[in-house]
């Protein structure tokens, strides 16, 4: 599904280097957890996966199911199926959700030669899976992330991915700023999506979203790279010891 | 004191061509001479006048209008599944054939020219009169000029609720037309009227709206001013208001060479409203765009708002002018006023010029005024959401225009515009 090869990558302007040689293949209907300390390029690179402008790669490689993913414009690889649930969702004032959402759908939709959803056809869609999700009506009515509290957010970034259903889901840190019943909401909203195919790329901190969404491979980054692949034992030692005997070991 | 000798020429230069119109009643003779006089008192505006430095008046001082390429739209006209009464002008002429019958319940409305040539008429207290207590501090003399020379134009009285608004359109069909349009317009008290204004008019126009909403009378204006891109606008509105009355008014500029909009709005009954707003999509260094406004509150308790929202791209210029002036005394009013717009590139400017004055010490005033590009962070985030930079671009374009568009009250209307800023859009001018 995913296959990133000795990726390198730097900040566009001031030139330092983030990423120092990333390896990593998520198999198809595979869950991968990267766990790393701050600062170790986890999120760079989802955005970079994602393609988020001022990151330079300077090496290496990143595709999807073939397909080189650096070469393409965002809105190309979300049509290719991959999906970035935000750390930190963008609101957009002026933007109804409903809006937004439909709009996304039938972007994708026109992309992949589909025919686009009716106004009708896409509210009773939308509304299916935004229930299960506890968003109610006037949220998605309200503008794009705009006054909603730390857990709508995330919610609502999970509710997008439920639309635009995509093959390979990464998730940025979904579980910060979420209380223990917001993130057993998440967590089930991303569980409803693993059908054997769909693969995700869960970037955390902490052991205890893992708890809810239960990984198959679990990967530690640290100062632009791989140091540790192994499985779920993997978090549960991060979690009693910390990062610091791994990274120890690592230098 | 006399006029500096190129003041004084360009207005002669400007004069030359015109003459006055007859027929009018002693009444209407003498407001239009007092008009030219105002206009020989003030001269005609100069780049170096303290309100026009942003835009050049020389394209209004010419003595005959440039000449502006006729336009043919492939839209729908605008407001055309709206129920109204319609009065179509062409280069500025009325034109009888092509507009309904002037009969309207709860409405009196007829030609300038007929309300001007009657000896005793309700209009003698409002024409030429909000224009000439609109000219200070600050000095329109276009606006003047109109006054004295336009003979076209009609003559609105509401008593009532009027049963439908009334429409005026302006067509073209010469590409050298230099139109003067005069309207006046009395609300009286508990009336309730809309006007609506679609269209270019002329290849230069100058209009002026005199509009007096007696007490707890209500006057909405919803106008779009033509997509033709050579035309030039120099239009005022001057607007009295009473007590607990209701003014707002709405406009929607896409293209055109130069348009300069001027409102000029007293309140001078308590608890009065008065909501200005416009929306603008500019695109070439050849539009310029420019809201100049003047709102005075006079009297307590009274709301003002001004909402402008302008996008510009390859080098299109936008320019706000906006003043709240607070008399001594006009306790409690509420003042806002925000304008603000959005660059889509480097080569286009906004001119700002945001001013408050204010002479009660019990009122709330806020203003904000803001240049911005399209936010990155947002434009990427919709990207990854699998829309295309173009279409997010616009959504975001649309985003930041609808502080504005929500101004507008009737949804009808509000969603016509709406789908027109769109098509724009869409079609890139």
């Amino acid at each position: 599904m995913l296959t990133i090869n000795n990726l390198h990558a730097e900040l566009e302007e001031e030139g330092k280097q983030i990423l120092k040689g990333v390896d990593l293949v998520v198999e198809p209907g595979k869950v991968h957890a990267i766990m790393g300390p701050n600062g170790s390029g986890k999120s760079t690179l989802s955005y970079i996966l994602a393609g988020r402008d001022g990151y330079a790669v300077t090496e290496g490689s990143a595709t999807l199911d073939g397909v080189d993913l650096l070469e393409m414009a965002p809105e190309e690889r979300a049509a290719a199926g991959l999906f970035l649930a935000f750390q930190y969702p963008v609101e957009i004032p002026g933007v109804g959700n409903m809006t937004f959402l439909r709009t996304a759908l039938n972007a994708q939709r026109k992309a992949q030669g589909q025919e686009e959803l009716s106004a009708g056809d896409f509210l009773k869609f939308v509304r299916e899976k935004a229930k299960t999700l506890k968003i109610d009506a006037e949220m998605l009515k309200r503008p794009v992330n705009v006054g909603f509290s730390g857990g709508e957010k995330k919610r609502n970034e999970i509710l997008q991915m439920q639309v635009l259903e995509p093959k390979m889901c990464i998730l940025d840190e979904t579980d910060s700023g979420l209380d223990v019943d917001a993130m057993k909401l998440v967590a089930e909203g991303v569980n409803g999506l693993r059908d054997g195919k769909r693969s995700f790329l869960v970037i955390t901190h902490y052991q205890r979203l893992l708890d809810h969404i239960q990984p198959d491979v679990v990967h530690i980054m640290a100062n632009g790279r791989i140091i540790r692949t192994g499985g779920p034992e993997l978090a549960l030692e991060v979690e009693n010891n910390g990062y610091a005997d791994l990274l120890a070991e690592a230098n | 004191m006399a006029l500096p000798k190129l003041k004084a020429d360009a207005t002669e230069a400007r004069l030359a061509p015109l003459s006055l119109p007859q027929g009018g009643a002693a009444w209407a003779e003498a407001a239009r001479h007092d008009a030219l006089n105002r206009v020989g008192a003030m001269g005609l505006p100069a780049r170096r006048d303290e309100y026009w430095r942003y835009t050049n008046p020389a394209d209004l001082l010419s003595p005959q209008a440039p000449r502006a390429a006729l336009f043919v739209s492939d839209e729908l006209p605008p407001f055309d599944a709206v129920d109204r009464l319609k009065v179509v002008f062409v280069d500025g002429v009325i034109d009888p054939a092509q507009s309904d019958d002037l009969t309207l319940a709860g409405l009196e409305i007829t030609t300038l020219a007929d309300a001007l040539s009657q000896d005793a008429h309700w209009s003698r207290e409002v024409f030429g009169q909000l224009e000439a207590r609109g000219q200070k501090p600050v000095e329109r003399a276009f606006a003047a000029l109109n006054t004295a020379f336009a003979a076209e134009g009609v003559v609105i009285r509401a008593m009532g609720k009027a049963a439908k608004p009334v429409s005026l359109i302006y067509r073209r069909s010469t590409e050298t037309a230099d139109a003067l349009m005069h309207h006046v317009i009395r609300v009286e008290s508990g009336a309730d009227l809309s006007v609506l204004e679609n269209g270019p008019a002329a290849a230069r126009l100058n209009t002026v709206m005199e509009v007096d909403v007696a007490d707890g009378g209500a006057f909405h204006h919803v106008r779009t001013q033509g997509r033709d891109r050579e035309r030039r606008a120099a239009t005022h509105i001057f607007a009295r208001v009473g007590e607990g009355a209701t003014y707002k008014s709405f406009t929607l500029t896409v293209n055109g060479a130069l348009t300069r909009n001027e409102t000029v709005i007293e309140i001078l009954g308590d608890d009065a409203v008065a909501h200005v707003a416009g929306a603008c999509l500019g695109d070439g260094a050849d539009f310029n765009h420019d809201d100049t406004v003047f709102i005075t509150h006079d009297a307590l308790r009274c709301e003002s708002r001004q909402v402008f929202k302008k996008v510009l791209k390859n080098g299109a210029t936008g320019i706000f002018q906006g003043k709240i002036l607070v008399k001594p005394g006009a306790q409690k009013t509420d003042g806002y006023q925000i304008s603000q717009s959005l660059l889509l590139d480097d080569d286009s400017q906004f001119l700002a010029k945001p001013e408050l004055e204010i002479y009660a010490d019990d009122v709330a005033c806020s203003h904000g005024s803001t240049s911005g590009a399209i936010d990155e962070t947002a434009l990427f985030y919709l990207r990854s959401r699998g829309v295309p930079e173009k279409e997010a671009v616009d959504l975001l374009t649309l985003a930041f225009l609808a502080e504005a568009m929500d101004e507008i009250e009737d949804q009808a209307l509000a969603d016509d515009l709406r789908g027109r800023l769109v098509a724009w859009l869409r079609r890139r001018h």
